[in-house]
């Protein structure tokens, strides 16, 4: 049976949001990369795909604010590339997606888009406390990072919007992302660390992947550790033991995991509290050497 | 619905076209170039990697309907009138060829890597091939074929 589909092709901002407005089952596509294969694998039939590879305003960055105004379909290969001093957080992360193909063609418009618990996005926007920016034609609005996923595959997103831009804090001190996975290209993150401090005003942004319904802040562990780093004597050797190792418990225990063929909730648990540990000493290494 | 690309310097129609289909179905199955592969249709394995607009993507990836009015350039664009792409002689040279199903896609990484960066380092080559499998070589000899592709290449920018 051939089942009809229209292919919509907005060529500007303001004609996308019409057309998902007057067609509000129509499934977006960026990057394609999560879209395509389930219409390979006819997962999905939409009634309409909604291309948003030609609306020039989505695939720009600049800085405003303070913050960088990521476009939606900028590619992660355009992130690693061009905003490693200002987003670090969100580079390290671009950098571990798929492929060099995949990164060549998806962008965090289609990670949020996709809102999987393991898109690897999310940690660096959560703890860089960054605003998504969403729109339709009844206006725009801009929704916390953590107010945004509502459960797996689930967002705050409404039928008419899209999502247009991210809103991220330009970095005030050092960030890292680390992830585990069985191969070093190509996995989805077992679990996954997003870590950002802010040395001016001494804060600590987390962000947990893949290890709970949705992507999770782990707030006592930023609290503990805002409290307790020594930001006036930082040496590497001023983070202490048992700093660190505080410090990953909170964080694990913020964690929501389930066992699943990627790996036991147990296993998660304790793979969190490693990376915890290790970012937030490489983060404080580079906190001294600045 | 009906799709214009420009394919390996040529412009090209294919009609009928569901607007669901892929950038690797349009090229294998309407327009007869079998030189991209099909293996996973996910974006794993890289056996269908071809130019858009100069940039290599998985074509199995991209919409059909993405792809109009834009360039795209597969395996068969590569080699020119006087003969095989000195990425694809190296690969032929070096034995980096066995069951051949993974060399397209490989070939099409591979060529834009060594003109991007004829000094890539033995990491900054598996990075840059990461999204691309093989199952027979054990990559050794891909490997050799790019270092000999990127000496090549960069011989000649010398
Ligand atoms: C081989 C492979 C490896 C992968 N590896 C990783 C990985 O390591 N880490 C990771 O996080 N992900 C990975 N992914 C998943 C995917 O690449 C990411 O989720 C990517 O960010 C999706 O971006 P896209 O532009 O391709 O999205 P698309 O596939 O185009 O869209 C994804 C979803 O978002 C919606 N959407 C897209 N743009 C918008 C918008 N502007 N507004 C509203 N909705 C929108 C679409 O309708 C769709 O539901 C991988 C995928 C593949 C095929
Ligand atoms: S067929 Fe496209 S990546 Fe495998
Ligand atoms: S030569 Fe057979 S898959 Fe690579």
């Amino acid at each position: 049976m051939v089942v009809s589909m229209d292919f919509l092709r907005p060529a500007s901002l303001a004609e996308a949001l019409e057309l998902k407005a007057a067609n509000p089952d129509a499934v977006p596509i960026a990057g394609g990369t999560d879209v395509m294969v389930e219409l390979n694998f006819d997962k999905r039939r939409p009634a309409a795909l909604l291309d948003l590879g030609r609306v020039p305003e989505l695939a720009t960055w600049r800085a405003e604010n303070g913050r960088v105004r990521l476009g939606a379909t900028v590619p992660y290969t355009r992130i690693v590339d061009e905003l490693g001093d200002v987003l670090p957080g969100l580079a390290m992360a671009a950098r571990t997606v798929g492929s060099p193909q995949i990164r060549n063609r998806a962008g965090v418009g289609g990670n949020l888009g996709s809102a999987s618990p393991a898109g690897d996005a999310h940690p660096p926007l959560l703890a860089t406390g960054a605003d998504v920016e969403v729109a339709s034609t009844r206006g725009t609005r801009t929704v916390p990072i953590g107010e945004f996923f509502l459960g797996p595959k689930r967002s705050a997103l409404a039928a008419d919007e899209l999502v247009t831009a991210v809103l991220v804090p330009v970095a005030a001190g050092p960030q890292q992302f680390a992830k585990v996975g069985t191969r070093n290209a190509m996995v989805i993150a077992v679990c996954s660390f997003g870590l950002a401090l802010d040395t001016t005003r001494r804060t600590v942004g987390t962000g947990i992947g893949s290890a709970g319904p949705v992507p999770l802040r782990a707030a006592a562990a930023e609290d503990f550790a805002a409290e307790v780093l020594p930001w006036d004597e930082p040496a590497a050797n001023t983070l202490t033991d048992d700093t660190a190792k505080e410090f990953g418990e909170l964080v694990a225990a913020a964690a929501r995991p389930i066992d699943d063929v990627r790996g036991s909730a147990a296993y998660r648990r304790h793979a969190l509290a490693v990376l915890a540990r290790r970012t937030l000493r490489w983060a404080w290494q580079d906190v001294s050497g600045r | 619905m009906r799709v214009t690309i420009e394919v390996n310097g040529e412009r090209r129609t294919a009609d009928d076209v569901w607007p669901g289909e892929s950038l690797l179905y349009v090229l294998r199955e309407r327009l007869g170039l079998p030189g991209a592969k099909n293996a996973c249709e996910q974006g794993e394995c890289g056996s269908c990697t071809v130019y858009l607009d100069d940039t290599p993507v998985c074509a199995c990836l991209v919409a059909a309907g993405q792809a109009e009015g834009r360039s795209v350039r597969t395996v068969e664009g590569l080699a020119g009138g006087d003969g095989l792409d000195p990425v694809q002689e190296a690969f032929v040279a070096t034995g980096a060829v066995q069951c051949g199903f993974c060399t397209p896609g490989l070939i099409v990484a591979a060529h834009e890597l060594v003109h991007r960066d004829p000094g890539a380092t033995d990491a900054e080559i598996r990075e840059a091939l990461a999204g691309n499998l093989c199952r027979c070589t054990g990559y050794e000899k891909i490997l050799d074929a790019v270092r000999l592709a990127a000496a090549k290449k960069a011989g000649e920018r010398a």
